[in-house]
């Protein structure tokens, strides 16, 4: 091996200033591309949002060839790929256990939690700008080709709407990742409380009466649906379904997995 | 320094780490012994905050280890060099503890160069290390900080001689400079050969600590005579036991000093009167941990 020392070794330092969070957000960005697989993971959205924008072009019958159509053809392979980005970012340090290195470069474990929720933030909101300009570049396009007239049927609030629902649903990944710290587990949870619950509830709700009153209160989907309607504002009891939702199925899960993760062991 | 205080690990009703104190000083080595599962990486991970100790504390110059405001420049620390995403490349891995800590890029390509691991290794993912280049890596991330403090578990665990010998004049360096290095190994000759300081425990509980040379020498003498019949009554004959090494010489557990003068009075012609160096740590470490080892006492 090389004869070079380790460094200048032990130079005196001046005072070593604390990790600010924006580097370790800067860090936690990087991880998520830095691989092979998060790298498409995440190129994947711009991959998917120009098929489904594509596909509405071809299959749209022509009345239909509006922007909330495509917004809302984007959304699907938009809403399954960003929370796994989320989920992937928490548990990957406990999977491939990269956490022996990153809690001990940073022992406070709140702030690297904080850091990769306020990274898979700033991606959703990329992803976002990304499906509203391919949405509109597919409307340009779709009206050009079929001749249809360009029709803009979303206003800004709603946009506001659609990119909140996103990053709600981000969220709900996130949370499963420090809920469960395993990949495949949280992968499986997320499935199941987005698409196989909402199914059973409507299910209930539509068979069971006391249940059909009581389902925007505890069915998320639900309660979040008027999000992506791209129809109207939403009313006070809206909000109040989705904030009560998300107090069940995104808060309290998301203090139990905090407390988890800052208890848990390394190894 | 390491300052480890009352250190008490329980895992249900496993006691890994049973109430042990020591400390590691700077400016020396200390050398971290015990048979497997004897709790040395989990008294480790403790000591970075990877693992919360159901009692007692360690401090790292005074300070918990979670209160050093970026602690990749005040301690190097590698404990498991397989710990790495399998699907990064090992330059990119230097990369992220490099800016986590905020240092020049410039850092990145002199660690790849101080472990020997050539660009073209550099941009391989981990996926495709060998066991000793993801070693160097892992000592690359330690070292990329120039830490004053190392905790290193088993670092030695499969570089190659040069590696290992470039291991240790790295280590000594560094405890020359001031320095504190911690390591565990399994590797007994070169604990022996690096060592200043030695903690031995098994089960969780602190069998023996000292110097080395302290311990070493509580391992006894190798003596050898021409008249070795006179030599072993001589010895007996005060008190001693003593122990054929096998090859003719006696081992005891005497100092050379009382050795030499009970040779002298009875007249006995000695041939070679030496420390039991050589086989000496792993002798203790055998005898010290034998209630402690898988095997159980050893032949
Ligand atoms: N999470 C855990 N749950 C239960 N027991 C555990 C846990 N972690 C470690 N142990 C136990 O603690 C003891 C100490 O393990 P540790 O890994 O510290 O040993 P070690 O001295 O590093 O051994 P080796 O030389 O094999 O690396 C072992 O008996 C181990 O089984
Ligand atoms: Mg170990």
């Amino acid at each position: 091996m090389t004869t070079i020392a380790a460094g200048s070794s032990h130079t005196p330092r001046t005072a070593v200033h604390p990790v600010p969070l924006t580097r370790i957000t800067a860090v936690e960005l990087r991880k998520m591309f830095d691989t092979r697989s998060g790298f498409w993971l995440i190129a994947s959205i711009a991959i998917t949002a120009v098929l489904a924008a594509g596909g509405v072009i071809v299959w749209a019958p022509d009345g239909q060839l509006t922007y909330s159509t495509f917004a809302t053809a984007i959304r699907f392979p938009v809403v399954i790929i960003l929370p796994l980005i989320a989920i992937l970012a928490v548990t990957s340090e406990w999977s491939q256990r990269t956490g022996l290195t990153t809690f001990t470069l940073i022992p406070h474990r709140y702030r690297i939690i904080s850091a990769k929720a306020i990274g898979s933030v700033i991606i959703a909101i990329a992803a976002m700008a990304l499906t509203f300009a391919v949405g509109a570049l597919g409307n340009l396009l779709g009206a050009g080709v079929k001749g249809a007239p360009l029709v803009w049927d979303v206003t800004l609030t709603q946009c506001l709407y659609y990119v909140f629902g996103m990053v709600l649903s981000l969220l709900v990944g996130f949370m499963l990742g420090v809920l469960i710290r395993a990949s495949t587990g949280a992968i499986v949870a997320y499935f199941i409380l987005t698409f196989l619950l909402p199914t059973l509830f409507g299910l209930l709700a539509s068979s069971a009466q006391w249940f059909h009153t009581l389902q925007p209160w505890v069915d998320s989907q639900f309660a979040q649906s008027g999000l992506f309607v791209f129809d109207k504002s939403l009313t006070g009891e809206q909000w109040a379904h989705i904030g009560v939702t998300g107090l069940i199925w995104l808060v309290l899960p998301l203090l139990v997995g905090l407390r988890l993760v800052m208890r848990a062991e390394v190894k | 320094m390491i300052t480890v205080e009352s250190l008490t690990m329980k895992y249900g009703r496993t006691l890994a780490v049973d109430d042990i104190s020591f400390t590691a000083s700077a400016g020396r080595v200390t050398g971290f012994l015990g048979p497997n599962g004897a709790g040395k990486s989990t008294t480790m991970r403790i000591m970075v905050g990877l693992t919360r100790a159901t009692q007692g504390t360690v401090t790292i110059d005074g300070r918990r280890f979670a209160d050093l405001p970026n602690p990749g420049l005040e301690v190097g620390v590698l404990l498991d060099a397989s710990a790495q995403h399998a699907g990064r490349t090992g330059r990119e891995i230097l990369v992220l503890a490099q800016q986590f800590m905020g240092l020049p890029r410039t850092r990145v390509e002199e660690m790849l160069e101080v472990v020997s691991l050539t660009p073209d290794e550099a941009s391989r993912r981990v996926r495709d290390y060998s066991l000793g280049m993801r070693q160097r890596l892992g000592i690359a991330t330690a070292l990329i900080g120039d830490p004053e403090v190392l905790i290193l578990d088993e670092p030695a665990n499969g570089l190659d001689p040069a590696g290992i010998r470039w291991m240790r004049d790295l280590l000594r360096g560094y405890a020359d400079r001031g320095g504190t290095v911690l390591l565990s190994s399994h590797l007994l000759h070169e604990i022996e050969v690096i060592a200043d300081d030695i903690v031995m425990i098994g089960h969780g509980r602190i069998v023996s600590q000292g110097t080395k040379t302290e311990l070493l020498h509580e391992a006894g003498t190798i003596v050898r005579a021409d008249n070795a019949i006179q030599l072993e009554l001589a010895l007996t004959d005060w008190g001693l036991t003593t122990h054929p090494t096998g090859d003719g010489a006696l081992r005891t557990e005497a100092d050379a000093s009382l050795v030499g003068k009970v040779a002298l009075q009875a007249g006995v012609a000695l041939t070679e009167l030496r420390a039991a160096e050589g086989a000496g740590l792993e002798e203790m470490f055998l005898e010290l941990t034998s209630a402690t080892q898988r095997e159980g006492v050893p032949a």
